[in-house]
């Protein structure tokens, strides 16, 4: 991440070949871009560089010293040579460092395999360790929390962690402690990562180039359950993993495995494999009932209890940290649950009776992008089946390793559909996967309940392109013809017609990473243009649940544009092959309805299981919720 | 702190300087200080009228600039800057004014060493009587669009903010961390303003060299290295104390003025200096020779090397910021080579493993904490090889 780049170019060479980049270009870009690797721990495309570990060092022509070619923007002609007796050294020097001070075993080490630190010492052939070795643990692993695990004995103070914590997300759970010798990363007051602000959305797992931080791991207890043959163990599977979980097989960033991690499930024993896009256009079905009618309350009849702009809630990063951040806007968010937590409410309920299974033995996984996933599985108002709703949240890293566990090349299984009852979902719970997708979605949906028309009428194939896009805030302005459509059936009981809606113009905006949610709120609260929105998505991530801190690692901007690329794929896959691609055109949601929620969206029995409240945190330190405390 | 010679900033006119400066523009002002000569005194020796030119020119979006002192005054066996913050700080604010004039700075900072608290309330006395007596504030000796004051930063009590990225960061809130340079604080410094950083010594001869002349100035010293120089001279001597002399001064003539004949080794520029041997004692302080911003530390004949480079290493140990690798784990490892070596434990080629070591430091570490830190053990066993090797264990 170049901060500032101009237009004006200036030509370099390094190790004699010549490259011109923009003036402001580090040294270590201009190097790559001349097809010259130069070594990093530190540097992460997605964060500002910090210049600390010196791996990278290099000769810089008219310098006394190494320089650090993340952190030395060109301005002028310079001669830069990146292999020297003196570098090599320097490079060797530092690595040997921080292996004195490395405790753990590469063998049990959830990175083994995929570790920078494990690479380098590799490529840079250190043979022994010349500055001794630690021979036992000094601190205590941090494992308190359901998402995220600390190992600091791993760690090698790169700094991404607290960079992207506080850079990229706007949070600052971690911070370096300490001075001297006794430098540290930890948190505030030094207590456990569950106990402050932290919001668990691992998106610093995914930039840790080592084992230091990982996401809880919940393999052994859902193997446990696939071998006792009295549990009856079923997986719902979210959209973004599928675009992602490849990786860890060797495939390129976006090559999508939707049909053969169906076919995979099954083999490791899952009894059946069900779409959590289902419960995305569920979802749909329901906030966007919510929305119209939070709008026809505050627009209509002056009833402001529940404040437009309505803010999405299916992200348990995002709503973890406007719990802390912004308690004040908590009536704000949808009260829908997550896609994750309406299908896990549905399957002990109207999944167990329609097949006579005892809720009791039921075992409900999930596979999800993202580690806050797992802290919203605990969460006590998860429980509306009467039982925990959804028994284990696993990353794609961990669904990953059980296949490989099984003896199982995912690339190589044969393609197999979802499971009934809930079949299929429409293209739009595939797209809840991307920044924007939720809103599209609802989009797609909202405008065709409410004009009676096809949204292809608006945006050609229903693309609503405005929303999409890795821009960190997207505001977009719809307007509403004067012409409107009868209000359907499913909608009757809510609203009288949709006249007050007629000439209207619809403003949305998507932002997607904590920073960036951060900077809309401050726009709301200075009663800024955001506060004169009516609906807002926000997703913790940035890129969305495609770059979920559950995803394979590495992450780059280019790896989640591939898997975006992936996801709007399959939802245009859907449309040409004659698959829904709106949430409403999706048949078992719309038969759940007739059959389960008989008294339609947003009516008692959906609140009652498929609708929930939040809580006001401390801004510093988690305070308890009220139903833990 | 005893003084123990004559003090030629004792005998400065009281704002002869500032007077001189505004009768020129600030673009001469810049020019009579690149005439002088004059180097920092902080210890980097980076001339200082080209630091002011760079300062000057860097542009600023909204106009500001800021001039800092840097009166962290932190190495070890370094207490000079304490004499003139203590004698003559009307010296050291009448220099930061004329260094706010040839910038175009209207605010400057005292970043003061956490220790000297005690001297806050004497300091904002003579701040409040300058204001009073129209040398600070706006229109400065009457003219109309020269303003600029000067208010004091406690220091937090950590060597590493003497280092001037690492004092900017800690100026701003944040820890004080050195930052990555490129780029400088003379275009990016305090809040991304065109900074000036300079050593309370440093505005102290700037007050004088505006009062007398450029001329005066560089008539002293070397070809390189300009002007008087204030040094902190301890250890085993008979008279420690704060000394002037010019560059060129020889080690051995600091010796015999100080009562330090005997030394068999004399540490200069302080913890972060190098440890020089009898043969080297005919070298001169000087920019060109042995650099130092203040600090001479003489080492008796009774005294085991390594004792005082293990204190050294300690001090450095702690005081590292903890951000780069090469120092905050490197003085860790040579601090325990020094301990085994004390005990005779460590093999030549753990020595030399350590001494590679000590090189990798000065080159890649992050700032000049890491950069320096290695010095005096390098120096020691490269100057005192029969002392330290005798050590080592012969290797199996
Ligand atoms: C670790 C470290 C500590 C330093 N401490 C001081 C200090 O206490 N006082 C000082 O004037 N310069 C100190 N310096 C040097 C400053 O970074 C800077 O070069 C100096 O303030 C510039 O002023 P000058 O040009 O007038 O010498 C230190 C440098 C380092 C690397
Ligand atoms: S973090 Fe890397 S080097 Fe350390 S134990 Fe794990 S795999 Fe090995
Ligand atoms: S999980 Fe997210 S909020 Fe928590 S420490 Fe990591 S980056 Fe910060
Ligand atoms: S925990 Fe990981 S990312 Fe954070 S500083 Fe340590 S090694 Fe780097
Ligand atoms: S060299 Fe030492 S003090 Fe300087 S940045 Fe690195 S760790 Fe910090």
């Amino acid at each position: 991440m170049t901060t500032e780049v101009s237009t004006e170019t200036v030509t370099v060479t390094v190790d004699d070949i010549e490259v011109t980049v923009p003036k402001g270009t580090s040294i270590l870009e201009a190097a790559r871009k001349a097809g010259i690797d130069i070594p990093t721990l530190c540097h992460h495309p997605d964060l500002p560089d910090a210049g600390v570990c010196r791996m990278c060092v290099v000769e810089v022509d008219g310098q006394r010293n190494l320089q650090a070619s993340c952190a030395f923007p060109l301005t002028d002609k310079v001669e830069i040579t990146t292999h020297s007796p003196r570098i090599h050294q320097a490079r060797r020097d530092v690595l040997d460092l921080m292996l004195s001070e490395h405790y753990g075993s590469c063998r049990t080490c959830v990175r083994n395999g995929n570790c920078e630190l494990q690479d380098l010492a590799a490529q840079y052939g250190c043979d022994y360790v010349r500055f001794g070795h630690k021979t036992k643990a000094t601190s205590c692993i941090d494992n308190l929390g359901p998402s995220i695990v600390r190992d600091m004995d791993k760690c090698i103070q790169c700094l991404r962690c607290v960079r992207t914590c506080a850079e990229l997300q706007g949070i600052g759970a971690l911070g370096v402690l300490g001075r001297g010798s006794t430098t540290e990363v930890g948190t505030y007051l030094d207590i456990a990562l569950s106990e402050v602000n932290c919001i668990n959305c691992g998106q610093c797992i995914n930039r840790c180039p080592t084992g230091a931080l990982s996401a809880v791991d919940n393999t052994d207890l859902v193997w446990a359950a696939i071998k006792d043959p009295t549990k009856h163990v079923v997986i719902q599977t979210a959209p973004a993993p599928r675009a992602g979980i490849g990786e860890e097989f060797g495939l390129k960033p976006g090559t999508p495995m939707t049909w053969q991690m169906n076919t995979a499930l099954r083999r490791v024993g899952f009894d059946k494999v069900f779409d959590t896009n289902f419960s995305a256009d569920l979802t749909i079905i329901e906030e966007g009932t919510e929305l119209l009618l939070r709008l026809y309350k505050n627009l209509v009849l002056g009833d402001t209890s529940q404040p437009v702009p309505q803010f999405t809630s299916c992200s348990p990063g995002w709503i973890k940290y406007i719990e802390h951040q912004y308690p004040e806007y908590l009536p704000n968010l949808s009260t829908c649950k997550s896609p994750q937590q309406m299908f896990g409410a549905l399957i002990k309920t109207f999944y167990a009776k329609k097949n006579n299974i005892d809720p009791k033995d039921i075992v409900s996984v999930s596979l999800m992008p993202c580690t806050a996933k797992k802290f919203e599985t605990t969460r006590p108002e998860m429980t509306d089946s009467g039982f925990a709703d959804v028994d284990f949240a696993l990353t794609s890293r961990e669904i990953a390793k059980m296949i490989k566990e099984y003896g199982l090349d995912l690339p190589d299984m044969p393609k197999s559909d979802f499971d009934d009852p809930f079949g299929t979902a429409s293209g739009s719970g595939v797209i809840f996967g991307a920044t924007g997708g939720v809103m599209e979605a609802a989009l797609r949906t909202v405008v065709e309940l409410v004009l009676g028309i096809k949204v292809e009428d608006l945006f050609e194939h229903a693309d609503i392109v405005p929303v999409r896009g890795f821009e960190g805030v997207r505001y977009v302005e719809i307007q509403i013809p004067d012409k409107v459509g009868p209000v359907p059936a499913i909608l009757a009981d809510l609203v009288p017609d949709w006249n007050w809606l007629k000439g209207a113009t619809l403003k949305v905006a998507v932002a997607h990473g904590t920073a960036n949610a951060e900077k809309v709120m401050e726009d709301i609260k200075a009663g800024g243009k955001f506060s004169e929105c009516h609906f807002i998505e926000f997703m913790a991530c940035p890129g969305g649940c495609l770059g979920g801190g559950g995803q394979p690692i590495p992450t780059s901007e280019a790896i989640r544009q591939a898997r975006a690329n992936a996801i709007y794929g399959e939802d245009a896959a859907y449309g040409e092959e004659g698959r829904a691609r709106k949430s409403h055109e999706n048949p078992p949601v719309m038969k759940l309805y007739e059959e389960f929620l008989t008294d339609g969206p947003c009516g008692h029995i959906s609140h009652h299981l498929l609708h929930t409240e939040y809580t006001n945190r401390g801004t510093f330190i988690a305070t308890k919720t009220k139903k833990e405390s | 702190m005893t003084v123990r010679t004559p003090m030629t900033l004792a005998s400065i006119e009281a704002d002869a300087g500032l007077k001189a400066a505004l009768a020129l523009d600030a673009p001469g002002v810049v020019a009579e200080v690149k005439d002088s000569g004059l180097k920092g005194r902080g210890g980097a020796g980076f001339p200082t009228g080209l630091k002011w030119e760079l300062a000057a020119a860097a542009p600023s979006s909204d106009g500001k600039r800021y001039v800092i002192c840097n009166a962290d005054e932190g190495e070890p066996g370094t207490f000079k800057d304490r004499l003139i913050l203590s004698e003559w700080p009307d010296l050291l604010f009448e220099g930061m004014t004329i260094a706010g004039y040839a910038i175009g700075a209207q605010e400057g900072i005292v970043y003061l060493r956490h220790e000297y608290a005690y001297m806050i309330e004497a300091l904002e006395g003579r701040l409040e009587r300058r204001r009073k007596a129209g040398l600070l504030g706006d229109g400065i000796l009457g003219k109309k669009d020269v303003s600029f004051d000067i208010h004091i930063h406690l220091g937090s009590g950590a060597y590493v903010c003497g280092e001037e990225t690492a004092l900017i960061e800690s100026l701003e809130g944040k820890r004080g961390e050195p930052r990555n340079r490129p780029p400088f604080p003379v275009v990016s410094g305090l809040f991304g303003k065109p900074t000036t950083v300079n050593n309370v010594e440093t505005f102290a001869w700037i007050a004088a060299i505006l009062g007398k002349g450029a001329k005066w100035f560089s008539a002293i010293g070397t070809e390189r290295s300009k002007g008087p120089k204030l040094l902190s001279i301890s250890g085993d001597v008979e008279r420690p104390g704060v000394y002037e002399f010019p560059f060129g001064v020889t080690i051995a003539e600091l010796l015999k003025a100080t009562g330090g004949e005997k030394a068999k080794a004399v540490i200069v520029g302080g913890a972060s200096g190098h440890c020089l041997p009898p043969s080297d004692f005919s070298r001169a302080i000087a920019f060109e020779d042995v650099a130092t911003g203040g600090a001479v530390i003489v080492i008796g004949p009774n005294r085991d090397l390594l004792d005082v480079v293990e204190n050294i290493m300690e001090f450095f140990v702690d005081e590292s910021c903890g951000q780069c690798i090469p120092c905050r784990i490197g003085n860790v490892k040579i601090l325990e080579g020094i301990k085994a070596l004390k005990k005779g434990e460590c093999s030549s080629e753990q020595l030399l493993d350590l001494t590679g070591l000590g090189d990798t430091m000065q080159v890649s570490s992050k700032c000049g904490l890491g950069q320096s830190s290695p010095n005096v053990f390098l120096s020691m066993v490269r100057n005192f090889g029969h002392e330290i090797l005798d050590r080592a264990p012969a290797s199996a």
